[in-house]
């Protein structure tokens, strides 16, 4: 598994490519770049409904960030206290990333998941659903209250987004 | 849409490689939804592809054909029965042998019509800001 | 194989740093994206199993070693959560900018609208 190893270093550079450019749009541009990785990995994970799910919600943020950012300049500004403020993130971060590797012990071992509930489902999904990818038979059958409850959260945000954007009512 | 001598949108090649390419586009979008049983894919990428043909529309041809297209009364229409069919779907609990084509067709026509009102509320809301600079 | 977990949480901390660090607000719907895309590779790593094949039945041969399908199940909400996030904070950074003149967050310092 040398190739997710490539994948994730090659998403770390992108992302802190990201994070440093001073540019917006090419800092946009290289969280495009980040979004397409992931696209990879998934793919290498043998994932390609999350695949194709990524790349297609990766290019439509990606449009819709480009038409927020464009034409709008950054101020790069320095605070007073920069040298504390760095300090505490990165002792943040480094905590953080101690008790992860604590925690991360505990796991099992990567590539060899338990696969409790899974089971049930990879065993009796084509004779109970009828369909072949197992998949769409969870997110459509087993689990059809998820999708109710993410069609329900895209147009709780359709809502705040037309009460954010709306002209009636201003001077 | 006999646009092109228009001077709205952008120039003449990329008006009509978008009338060429806009049945395709959409085709696929409705292919990867009904297809989501035995291949990967699903409603909501077949959703979000339709929606990105819109926005392809609306970026080639300005926003005086998109906006006419979305306070059509048709799109209303669907997006409201197919509301009505998913949440009727679920809620009966339906295990048969069709809910695997009736819930990506609902899903997709929701997350398409959505996600294209989204990006149309957040374009017209830049261009304000523009038009005041 | 450890290693793997770890970089996924170094990606995590870099979109962490700048949420906590940067100060402009396309910067911070940044980070929140790249917090997002580590969150959901950790899950799809966590249901990787070794030589397995994608959960996808064939109807002329048998396959007996499958990857876990209910990470993915999961992570196909996730995304669609995180899209609706993005797109409801842009819109809310947009109108900050129509109302301050500017993205950077310690000068949107005035309470009444």
């Amino acid at each position: 598994m040398i190739e997710i190893h490539l994948i994730l270093l090659f998403m770390i550079a992108a992302a802190i490519i990201a994070v440093e450019v001073k540019d917006l749009l090419s800092s946009v541009i290289a969280v495009g770049a980040v979004g397409i990785g992931l696209c990879m990995a998934f793919l290498v994970l043998k994932a390609p409904d999350l695949a194709i799910m990524q790349l297609v919600v990766e290019i439509l943020s990606l449009i819709i960030l480009i038409r927020a950012t464009i034409r709008k300049d950054l101020p790069f500004s320095k605070s007073g206290r920069w040298v504390f403020n760095t300090l505490a993130t990165v002792s943040f971060i480094a905590v953080f990333l101690t008790i992860a590797y604590v925690a991360l012990k505990n796991l099992p071992a990567f590539g060899s998941g338990p696969m409790r509930v899974s089971k049930a489902y990879l065993d009796s999904a084509v004779a109970a659903t009828g369909s072949k990818n197992v998949v769409a038979s969870i997110i459509v059958n087993y689990r059809a209250y998820d999708t109710l409850g993410e069609v329900a959260i895209l147009f709780t945000a359709l809502i705040g987004i037309l009460a954010v954007a709306r002209r009636i009512g201003k001077k | 849409m006999d646009t092109v001598k228009d001077s709205k949108g952008m120039t003449l090649i990329v008006k009509t490689v978008t009338r060429i390419t806009i049945g395709f586009i959409l085709l696929y979008g409705i292919y990867i939804s009904l297809n989501g049983d035995s291949a990967p894919g699903g409603g909501f990428a077949g959703g979000v592809i339709i929606a990105l043909s819109l926005v392809h529309v609306m970026l080639a041809f300005g926003k005086e054909v998109a906006l006419k297209r979305l306070h059509s009364y048709a799109m209303r229409f669907s997006i409201s029965i197919a509301s009505l069919v998913f949440l009727y779907v679920v809620m009966i609990r339906w295990h048969g042998s069709y809910s695997h084509i009736v819930i990506p067709l609902a899903e997709m026509v929701i997350v398409g019509a959505g996600l294209f009102a989204i990006f149309v509320a957040l374009v017209l809301l830049s261009k304000s800001d523009k038009d005041s600079e | 194989m450890i290693t793997v977990y770890i970089l996924c949480l170094v990606l995590f901390s870099v979109g962490l740093y700048c949420i906590l660090r940067k100060r402009n607000l396309i910067k911070i719907i940044i980070g929140i994206g790249i917090m997002e895309y580590a969150v959901n590779l950790f899950f799809i790593l966590s249901g990787y199993r070794t030589e397995g094949r994608s959960p996808i039945f064939a109807s002329d041969q048998a396959i007996k070693n499958m990857v876990d399908p209910l990470p993915q199940a999961i992570v196909s909400t996730l995304i669609v959560i995180g899209l609706s996030l993005t797109l409801l904070i842009i819109s809310i950074a947009i109108r900050i900018y129509e109302k301050y003149g500017t993205f950077d967050i310690t000068r949107i310092n005035k309470l009444k609208g």
